[in-house]
């Protein structure tokens, strides 16, 4: 990529994402969040406000959970990005974090979601054993219009534990 | 809610920033982490003509510990300072303010320098450099010029950083042995804009109180180790002296009894801290 990008013009640029090498073409005014869903056809992430106050759109960019409606596309040109279509298994086989949703009926219509499951899967590989008060500030950064909260919290604790059970079983495998 | 057309730069180097800077002008924008400003650029509320992103230029990405201060370079995030082991040891008051700041996502992208840069009233970041009497250092393509930071800021919004120039790094000052430090907080939810915040500091001579979201930027006062009813009369003069108004969110006198509450709880707590 040339490092002065004209307005108007349509850009080529390659980024890792879910694990596999893809290339789209973008303005420099594309969105992340609009170049995933329209340029690669990756519609788990959802838009809700693009202004960076909901937290639908978040995704992982090396593996730090970030608001793609606050990003550039361009800004991704040789990056790493996951989104929620990276979650489950190859199988489809749901990820211990989806399961705790399913099991505590953590979403409702389902549209906060993605960006929750992304924040999750990454602050829990971080933070190990979160009280229930960190894991419901890290939620503030996400808005669930079904209000769902409750399921959520324990859904997010139970994974938590069950992460800690993984680390202990195999302390070098995570 | 999607930005106007722009041209958009990627500098090799913090030279090449500053000289684009220099030929655009008024009509270019630097871009760190973009947690202010691509909320902007949605909106609208800005149409430059030439985005300058700087955030992942390796020069600026450093934190580097000197004798009397931690100095941050423009593209060092919230979030990796925040998970800088040691940082409660050096500015004990900016690992108390950073949990405060946003939320988990936007401190992953947001810099520390770009919130300085935005000079919202409410934010924490200019509360902390304000109240720990920190500098910022600007560069241009010509020269370099470091200010503290009660002449940095100018008002709502508004910073006294000429338009050729970009914040190169900020410095904040390390811990002062026998201080103690607090900081608190009030917003409607946790991560949203500050209705008042307060970092205080506390040692064996006198008390320091720093108070964000009331005034149109960020106010320091110092007073002498008081307590009981004198401490409360200062702080209520204080907490009139910073012109609150009301808005959509909090009326004046609310947020004058934010100040009021606040102040004492966090000096009180900066006191017990002291050693
Ligand atoms: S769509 Fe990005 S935060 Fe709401
Ligand atoms: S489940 Fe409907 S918005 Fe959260």
């Amino acid at each position: 990529m040339p490092a002065r990008l004209k307005a108007g013009k349509r850009h080529r640029l390659r980024l890792t994402l879910n694990g596999r090498e893809v290339a789209g073409e973008a303005e420099p005014r594309l969105l992340l969040s609009d170049f995933l869903r329209h340029a690669l056809g990756a519609t788990g992430t959802h838009v809700g406000c693009e202004h960076g106050v909901c937290g639908a759109c978040t995704v992982r960019l090396d593996g730090l959970a970030v608001r793609s409606c606050l990003m550039l596309a361009v800004q991704a040109e040789g990056r790493r990005v996951d989104t929620v279509e990276s979650l489950a298994g190859a199988d489809g086989a749901l990820s211990a974090l989806q399961r705790a949703f399913r099991r505590h009926h953590a979403l409702q219509c389902g549209f906060c979601t993605p960006g929750i499951l992304m924040s999750l899967s990454d602050w829990l590989a971080r933070t190990p054993n979160p009280s229930e008060q960190a894991v419901r500030e890290m939620l503030s950064g996400h808005l669930c219009r079904c209000t769902g909260y409750a399921g959520i919290v324990r859904a997010a604790l139970e994974a938590a534990a069950e992460i800690a059970e993984d680390r202990e079983k195999a302390p070098h495998d995570v | 809610m999607k930005p106007a057309e722009f041209d958009y730069l990627r500098p090799a180097s913090p030279e090449e920033a500053l000289a684009a800077l220099a030929q655009a002008g008024e009509e270019a924008r630097l871009l760190a982490g973009g947690q202010s400003l691509m909320a902007m650029l949605n909106m609208r509320l800005v149409q430059p003509a030439l985005l300058i992103d700087i955030g992942a230029l390796a020069a600026l990405d450093f934190v580097r510990l000197e004798k009397d201060a931690l100095v941050i370079g423009a593209a060092v995030t919230q979030g990796a300072l925040e998970r800088r082991a040691s940082l409660a040891e050096e500015v004990p008051l900016l690992a108390l303010a950073l949990p405060f700041l946003g939320h988990y996502q936007t401190r992953n992208r947001g810099t520390v320098c770009g919130s300085i840069a935005h000079a919202d009233p409410s934010a924490e970041l200019p509360l902390a450099l304000v109240a720990l009497e920190g500098a910022v250092m600007l560069r241009s393509a010509r020269r370099r010029r470091t200010l503290a930071a009660a002449d940095f800021f100018a008002g709502m919004l508004t910073t006294a950083r000429r338009a050729d120039e970009m914040i190169e790094a900020v410095r904040f000052p390390r811990r002062r042995l026998g201080a103690g430090y607090a900081f608190r907080e009030m917003a409607l939810r946790h991560g949203d804009f500050a209705l008042c915040a307060v970092a205080a500091i506390a040692d064996d001579a006198g008390l320091r109180l720093a108070i964000g979201g009331v005034a149109d930027r960020p106010v320091a006062r110092d007073f002498p180790l008081l307590e009981a009813d004198a401490l409360e009369d200062a702080l209520d003069d204080f907490a009139w002296a910073l012109g609150a108004g009301d808005d959509a969110h909090a009326s004046a006198r609310y947020r004058r009894s934010l100040v009021r509450k606040l102040g004492r709880e966090a000096l009180e707590e900066a006191k017990c801290r002291r050693g």
